[in-house]
């Protein structure tokens, strides 16, 4: 059982052997990187690799770690007590299931995404320390221990919103998904556009390496923003010469909307755009 | 195995345990690097390393532990362009030497070049590896390999002509002493105030057990609203001439008290709290707030943070009319006790480093003025900035 990538998606050397390391021990693997680099993607595409079934666990801020084990449903239990309805007399028709322990049941191991945990609550990781570490958790209301019958492939997700608690992070791989670099970016674009053209790929790479590399903007374009640039770049059929011509009264490069997503950012390129055509005159 | 190497880590301020150190032995001893140094950096860069801003940290004790594992002396020096080599003999080599040169083959030539480079470099730089960075090699970022001279960007990937570690790709990540904003939400969480009010949204369990039983068994929802976190905040920034080598640092805390606190309100004041404050800077000469109609606005209950470097000549706090900005009827001083009898629960947060503080009076004054509640703006400064609020 081994991952190394998939036909969508380019996994680097480092992120197969983290991803190994963590499927082996079976240890969750925390990920980090940039908006945009493919963090939430890689456990979809491990789970596809792997032939695994996946489930998402997506953390909001309101999120509590109990809500992943299981909760217990004590108004529709009142309610139907009211009812006079059978089922009331046994407390397990009224735990919820949550995704950790939908994971803990499955026959095969599946691959558990707990996606975005910085957005929770601080106390959110500590509350799952035991659960993660071993893979079981206790049911006071109907006394039952919950162990996982094959451990799942834990994959946790940050955006770096909050720092994590050391215990925590202990207790896990850690990745963090580099920017990739020119030659990566166009394995993946050749992964995503099989037919897109050569000329174009490195016409528009250099433009968007150009605008990350533009000192002080506020969210820098990331894999998924070239990605998408590059469907709207084909989808007008766009000449490569547009992208090629370098006149600086055309600083901004079309269709710029998938790329800077902030309106400061888009005056910033239009000032840059003014300058050098002051300097030009 | 590698304690010597887990050591070299934590001496490096690399934060490793022996958990993790294990669960490395672990995953060694289950083969998930097959005996392949970049597959042990990778694994062990996994297993060790939790923040990305210890990985250049990282980068370099595994550098220096694991010098020399891999192998050295590849034989593509042939890829070597033309024009660089010319450069580096214009670096090493003098007028004369450059002409015998001119008889040498090419391996000759290569080899006399690298025994220069290693003398050159042993006289300069103590064996330094990272020669690049230095600016003394023409080789660029990644330097060159005391066994022999390779250029740093090599198309084929497969071909590791620079070791992995030795790129230090995460070098700009490591971010020292400096605190970001998560940091500094850690450090506002100190201030939370937990509190129910607004909706009545959640069920409050016991409350509706109760009323049902006194309901003779009949149901009775009972609702609560949701906790939140009801500190209030008044932020007093100084703006403008002495502060603007901290705008970064007060834009991070600025956001950071932005998405902490509910409650937030800020203003602007230059050098020292006057009868007039501000909260837009681009109006700040139209839109004028009165310090007396802020003071009347928000209840004694807020909390009050001022960050300022408090770096000024001492007549603008002490004096009517020392303000450099306009002629103040009433001294600085003055202003800000009466903030401070107004709101009990007060700090100042103070971007210039402590140890520089005893060097300025006017410093000294407003430490004065603020019963010595005033704190540097680093992470520790800013948790006992909230303790002493919380308190």
């Amino acid at each position: 059982m081994k991952f190394e990538g998939t036909d969508t998606y380019v996994a680097t050397e480092d992120l197969m052997v983290a991803v190994n390391a963590s499927i082996t021990l079976g240890r969750p693997l925390l990920i980090k990187g940039e908006p945009g680099t493919g963090k939430t993607v890689l456990a979809e595409e491990v789970a596809r690799a792997l032939n695994k079934p996946l489930i998402q666990w997506h953390i909001k801020s309101s999120t509590k770690a109990q809500q992943g084990l299981y909760e217990y449903d004590a108004v529709s239990r009142l309610r139907d007590s009211q009812l006079g309805d059978e089922k009331v007399h046994d407390i397990s028709n009224y735990i919820v299931k949550g995704k950790l322990w939908e994971a803990f049941e499955g026959d095969e191991s599946p691959v558990l995404l707990i996606d975005e945990i910085d957005k929770a609550d601080i106390e959110f990781p500590n509350d799952l320390l035991l659960e993660l570490d071993r893979m079981e958790f206790f049911v006071y209301e109907t006394q039952e221990q919950i162990v996982a019958k094959n451990r799942p492939i834990v994959m946790i997700t940050s955006n770096n919103e909050k720092e994590l608690p050391d215990a925590f992070l202990r207790r896990c791989f850690f990745h963090y998904i580099q920017f990739p670099d020119p030659d990566t970016m166009r394995d993946i674009i050749g992964v995503h556009f099989p037919e897109i053209q050569k000329t174009l790929v490195s016409e528009a790479l250099k433009i968007f390496y150009e605008v990350r590399d533009v000192p002080g903007l506020k969210k820098k374009p990331s894999t998924s923003e070239l990605l998408d640039w590059l469907k709207l770049l084909m989808a007008e059929d766009m000449p490569e010469e547009i992208l090629r011509e370098r006149d600086p009264n055309k600083l901004i490069p079309p269709l710029h909307g998938a790329l800077l997503k902030n309106e400061q950012d888009v005056h910033l390129f239009e000032r840059l755009a003014f300058l050098t055509r002051r300097e030009n005159r | 195995m590698f304690t010597e190497f887990f050591y070299e880590l934590r001496n490096a301020k690399v934060p490793v345990t022996l958990r993790e150190y294990l669960t490395l032995l672990e995953a060694l001893d289950k083969g998930v690097a097959r005996y392949n140094v970049n597959e042990f950096y990778y694994l062990s860069r996994s297993a060790l390393v939790k923040d990305e801003k210890n990985l250049d940290k990282f980068d370099r004790v595994f550098g220096k532990c694991f010098e020399g594992i891999e192998f050295t002396a590849e034989d593509d020096v042939h890829e070597i362009p033309e024009d660089w080599l010319k450069q580096l003999t214009e670096k090493f080599f003098t007028e004369e030497e450059k002409a015998a040169l001119e008889a040498m083959d090419w391996d000759e030539l290569m080899e006399t070049l690298k025994k220069r480079m290693e003398e050159q470099d042993e006289r300069h730089e103590g064996g330094n590896k990272w020669i690049g960075t230095n600016g003394k090699s023409p080789y660029g970022a990644h330097g060159y390999n005391p066994a022999g001279v390779r250029i740093g960007q090599d198309k084929n990937k497969n071909n590791k002509a620079v070791k992995v570690w030795d790129k230090r790709e995460f070098k700009n990540l490591d971010d020292g002493l400096e605190i970001g904003t998560r940091n500094m939400k850690v450090a506002l969480r100190r201030l939370r105030r937990w509190a129910r009010d607004g909706n009545a949204e959640e069920l409050d369990l016991p409350d509706t057990i109760r009323s049902t039983a006194k309901n003779a068994g009949y149901l009775d929802l009972k609702m609560v609203p949701e906790r939140h976190n009801s500190v209030k905040v008044l932020l007093f920034f100084d703006v403008g001439g002495s502060m603007d080598p901290h705008i970064k640092v007060c834009e991070e805390l600025f956001s950071a008290a932005r998405t902490e606190f509910k409650n937030l309100e800020y203003f602007y004041f230059h050098n020292c709290l006057y009868e007039e404050v501000w909260q837009d800077n681009v109006r700040r000469r139209a839109d004028k707030l009165g310090t007396y109609q802020v003071m009347h606005t928000y209840p004694h209950d807020y909390k009050v943070i001022f960050v300022g470097d408090a770096t000024m000549s001492p007549y603008e706090i002490v004096h009517p009319g020392g303000s450099v900005e306009h002629w103040n009827e009433e001294s600085g001083e003055s202003w800000m006790q009466r903030m401070l009898s107004v709101y009990p629960k007060a700090v100042w947060l103070n971007p210039v480093p402590e140890g520089y503080w005893d060097s300025t009076p006017s410093i000294e004054i407003l430490k004065q003025i603020m019963s010595h509640r005033m704190f540097p703006m680093t992470l520790e400064g800013l948790e006992r900035a909230m303790k002493e609020l919380s308190r």
